[in-house]
């Protein structure tokens, strides 16, 4: 797409034909979408559009019927082994953080690295502790979920998901269930990701997040990509109609 | 606090029972006749068999309930439907049924002699295991699918994802009412008197035929059922107390 002919940098995510059913209602409609190594991809739309199910097919968090998704050169079958291995490179970040509520800020993010990855509790540990520091959130280690506020949550609920050092990160709605003051802080945590050279995916209504990081916007509508553009142009010259009304709607404000 | 509480309710209930009317005759258990301290510990030593058969078949119905949830955890349609005939036909069969049709129809279907005892655990515990089924169940299915997601995300194995995220949680959340339904048990024990095993109801039924007293044995009865659910509910209490502790929420 956009970044294609740049350097080393192929296809990461492969997504075509994606067409998806719950019962007879069909939800993604011959979805085809490119993402290469680096590129950050914003997609937004009205809800129920289909784009957090979306999302959610490439990790196989749901299963579809027809198409197919390939990540980082596996194909997502109902093959077991495939779709651990394409969970071990994609990270996924929830609207309502999911966090356990059991466990202490550590230890929610060591138990995927012990049992997943097979590390020692203090390799787990280690870098555990080095990602809590990067998402500014040290020494709140030893609390439960319960006890931090929700951008902290979220903040740990990334952490966590960059404890299994995935190659891409999946947002649905990250910061969609925080109190505004809280937003910042979350998408402040996105935007250094991003710089970093993450491969993300992001299902969002922040629309500065989206021109400030987005390499391309992606905007979707009754199950399917209506437009794809690099935020300059999506923002100051949508194609069609359909978008022109969503952002009239969310911009108007 | 609940201690003190639970004493004054005792003593209320004391007084009330303690002849303050002529038609009393607590001398057929009083401790300071021959007699008395003898029925006393005929009455008492239903404690044995009482605590002895609850214990035994809510063990029973714990580890039968579990078996019986498994097709919850794997959430297969096909086992599902073994969980729905099992739990809907055991939690319809009256628990007075279930014990006579073990102890009387049951040695017919298989030729072969069930003693009084395992009768009666046979019985409660097939009954009872349904419940516990659907509070396991109930347990489970409260955690939410976004636990689940979330350890998917991560990439736990599906036995990592049960014994890690979702079995701690929904443990939490089974045993308040696990504790009262042993305290459901502790009462329905009483049935297996009608098979002729000496719980505390037994006891206090052969007391009475033999010595005509049916108020003070019955009103006696009523007290000791009192007295060992008091201590079971405070226990039942003090654990939801230690897992909310537990929780920090």
């Amino acid at each position: 797409m956009a970044e294609a002919g740049e350097g080393a940098a192929g296809p990461i995510i492969r997504i075509a034909g994606l067409s998806k059913w719950f019962d007879d209602f069909q939800v993604l409609k011959a979805i085809d979408l490119t993402v290469t190594l680096g590129e950050k991809v914003v997609v937004c739309g009205p809800s129920g559009s289909g784009k957090s199910t979306l999302i959610r097919c490439i990790n196989r968090l749901e299963a579809f019927q027809e198409g197919a998704i390939e990540v980082d050169g596996i194909a997502l079958t109902g093959d077991l082994r495939n779709v651990s291995a394409v969970r071990r490179e994609v990270g996924m970040v929830f609207q309502q953080f999911n966090l356990f509520p059991h466990m202490t800020v550590l230890r929610n993010l060591t138990l995927g690295p012990m049992r997943a990855r097979g590390l020692s509790r203090k390799d787990a540990e280690e870098r555990a502790r080095y990602y809590l520091e990067r998402v500014r959130i040290p020494e709140q280690a030893d609390k439960y979920p319960s006890q931090l506020s929700g951008g902290q949550q979220q903040r740990v609920a990334i952490a966590r998901s960059l404890c299994m050092q995935p190659r891409i990160m999946l947002f649905d709605e990250p910061t969609s269930a925080l109190d505004p003051e809280m937003i910042a802080e979350v998408l402040d945590t996105m935007v250094e990701l991003a710089e970093e050279g993450m491969t993300m995916v992001v299902v969002t209504h922040e629309m500065g997040f989206a021109r400030r990081v987005a390499d391309s916007v992606v905007f979707m509508d009754a199950g399917e990509i209506v437009e794809s553009q690099p935020p300059e142009a999506f923002f100051s010259a949508p194609k069609s109609d359909r978008t022109q009304q969503f952002l009239k709607k969310i911009l108007s404000y | 606090m609940m201690r003190l509480r639970n004493l004054w309710f005792l003593a209320v209930a004391a007084v009330v029972l303690s002849g303050c009317s002529s038609k009393w005759g607590w001398y057929i258990i009083s401790p300071d006749t021959e007699t008395g301290r003898t029925n006393l510990a005929f009455l008492l030593r239903g404690f044995e068999l009482t605590i002895s058969i609850s214990v035994t078949s809510f063990v029973i119905a714990m580890v039968l309930g579990m078996l019986v949830t498994i097709p919850v955890v794997y959430k297969s349609r096909w086992l599902l439907a073994f969980n729905r005939i099992y739990v809907e036909v055991l939690r319809s069969v009256p628990n007075l049924v279930m014990i006579i049709w073990v102890f009387y129809g049951l040695p017919v279907l298989l030729g072969i002699e069930l003693n009084v005892f395992w009768a009666g655990v046979t019985a409660l515990a097939l009954g009872e295991s349904a419940f516990l089924a659907e509070v396991y169940r109930a347990g489970i299915q409260s955690v939410g699918r976004g636990q689940e997601e979330a350890a998917d995300a991560i990439g736990l194995t599906f036995k990592d994802k049960m014994w890690f995220v979702v079995l701690p949680q929904a443990v939490r959340r089974i045993l308040p009412p696990l504790g009262n339904q042993f305290v459901y048990m502790l009462k329905m024990s009483s049935l297996v008197s009608i098979i002729g095993l000496s719980d505390l109801t037994r006891r206090a039924n052969e007391l009475v035929t033999s010595e005509y007293r049916p108020l003070e044995t019955y009103s006696f009865l009523i007290l000791e059922y009192l007295v060992l659910i008091l201590i079971v509910s405070a226990g039942v209490r003090w654990l939801e107390r230690r897992l909310k502790a537990d929780q920090r929420q």
